[in-house]
């Protein structure tokens, strides 16, 4: 038990850098630009307008409201690539600070999607934005939304860790983690309708049964697009992936941890 | 017994890869793994190092380039673990093994100041306290808000100094990291640790500098090839490398 009281009394010692790593982070991110952090709300946004136009072609008789549906889906699914990607590179990207100080390395994949996370919750900003464009009304089940978050963020942490650790050893891991995430997202129904695949029952299954961001993605379209409470059965499975996922991620890092002093 | 030691490295070792080719990419180590040419080359950087130091002592480290001192302050300071041995440590360390390194360039200097101290594991609140006195240790004030990646060398090392050293360690390890600055900024952190000596923290020095060694250090440790030659008293210590130094000659 002492030693989880130790981790936890380090974790705490640190909890400033935590903060100044993710402040830092926001503050960068926009550092010059003129519109600063509109930009994290008009992204979404811009990005949303053109995917519209391109796609309400194709779906728009199998979706109504198309823009909420786009939009939902793609903010999760940006925020687990975003949160991904700045994980991954956590190590490697501190490497001379880990290098010449002793810092417990997992604050700064932690911190990275921690500020993916704060920019994450800026974007929603464009959902707001959207939503009041087309009308739609905001039910009580939004409430909801931070269970969800907190499974996401288990989430991308688990993957987060498991990435950097493995970009330490291996530094092809940042190409090979494009193509997947690109798969992903095409896994993932995003652009269209989950009905759509009702012709290969098989490719529709594996999405909806083996796809963890299905879960959070149609959590959060319940409470937006279609207002009404999650199934708990969804809920649930979307706790244990985040949770295991998290588990495995930590595991790993701990278990190479050691030695990635000498490879950066 | 062990507790009365603030740092006691016992029989440590440490190994690395020194393997030719770096292989850091997946299709190398498949190809390597199947032709089982993932030979592990080693290389001890230290072999069976002891050190017991003392509260309130302060040791100097000395040897030529590539004896493995900078190693094993970084093994001290928990950035590497031991291969063999154990190193137990007791108090906070502040190491100076680079000034500066947790500065980011893009960062003006007081945020600089937050973060290389979070960096060192010290609150906000404690920052905030020292605020004052490390931009004046410093004397940076004028360039405050302005970011580090405009201050020169010299500034960036006054500030790195300031920052470390200004929240009282247990423990202070400086590495090689004076020879920056001009000779009034040397003067100062000399007396600063002077200071911070009298005030009973631990000091690990690294210098090539025998006089420096032997007017600030009570004790010193010869490393030669990642063994050690010799440890004890400053003098005599610093009198036999010199001597060897001479025969060399």
């Amino acid at each position: 038990m002492s030693i989880w009281k130790e981790r936890i009394h380090v974790f705490f010692q640190y909890k400033d850098l935590l903060f100044q790593l993710v402040q830092r982070d926001i503050k960068l991110k926009y550092r010059r630009s003129f519109l600063g952090y509109c930009w994290s709300i008009l992204d979404p946004l811009l990005i949303m307008i053109v995917l519209t136009l391109v796609f309400s072609q194709m779906f728009s008789r199998d979706i109504t409201n198309y823009p909420i549906y786009l939009i939902t889906g793609r903010t999760i699914f940006s925020f687990f690539t975003e949160s991904t990607n700045a994980g991954m590179r956590s190590i490697m990207g501190n490497s001379a600070l880990i290098k010449k100080c002793y810092v417990p390395k997992y604050i700064f994949t932690l911190a990275k999607v921690m500020s993916s996370m704060v920019n994450f919750v800026f974007s929603l900003g464009a959902l707001v934005i959207v939503m009041i464009f087309t009308r739609t009304p905001v039910s009580i089940y939004v409430l909801f939304f931070p269970v969800i978050l907190i499974q996401l963020f288990l989430f991308c942490c688990g993957m987060g860790f498991f990435l950097a650790q493995l970009n330490v050893f291996f530094r092809d891991v940042q190409y090979i983690y494009n193509a997947i995430t690109t798969a992903w997202m095409y896994a993932t129904p995003l652009f269209y309708p989950i009905e759509q695949l009702d012709g290969n029952p098989a490719m529709q299954h594996f999405i909806t049964t083996y796809n963890p961001l299905y879960y959070y993605i149609k959590q959060f379209r319940d409470i937006i697009y279609t207002r009404c409470m999650p199934e708990a059965s969804c809920v649930i499975t979307g706790f244990v992936i985040a949770i295991v996922v998290f588990i495995l991620g930590l595991v790993c890092f701990k278990k190479n941890q050691d030695r990635f002093i000498l490879y950066i | 017994m062990s507790e009365n030691y603030m740092i006691d490295v016992d029989n440590v070792t440490i190994r690395f890869n020194m393997a030719t080719q770096k292989v850091d990419n997946l299709k190398e180590y498949f190809v390597r793994l199947v032709t089982r040419q993932l030979m592990f080359q080693e290389f001890l950087a230290l072999q069976d190092v002891n050190l017991k130091v003392k509260k309130g002592e302060a040791w100097g480290l000395i040897g030529v380039n590539g004896s493995g001192k900078s190693t094993l302050l970084k093994a001290i300071s928990g950035i590497m673990k031991p291969y063999k041995g154990s190193i137990a440590v007791h108090g906070n360390i502040a190491p100076l093994i680079e000034l500066g390194a947790g500065f980011d360039m893009n960062l003006t200097a007081r945020e600089n100041i937050y973060l290389n101290g979070a960096v060192l594991g010290h609150s906000k609140k404690e920052m905030q306290q020292h605020f004052d006195d490390i931009v004046d240790f410093a004397e940076i004030r004028q360039f405050l808000d302005s970011p580090i990646k405009n201050y020169s060398s010299g500034m960036k090392a006054r500030l790195g100094f300031s920052v470390a050293t200004m929240v009282k360690p247990d423990i202070l390890i400086v590495d090689e990291v004076l020879s920056v600055g001009d000779y009034k900024f040397r003067k100062k952190c000399q007396q600063r640790m002077e200071t911070m000596l009298s005030g009973g923290t631990t000091l690990l020095f690294v210098s090539h500098n025998i006089d420096q060694v032997k007017e600030l250090c009570t004790h010193a440790l010869w490393l030669d090839k990642g063994h050690v030659v010799m440890s004890g008293e400053v003098n005599p210590v610093c009198d036999a490398y010199m001597a060897m130094d001479e025969v060399k000659k």
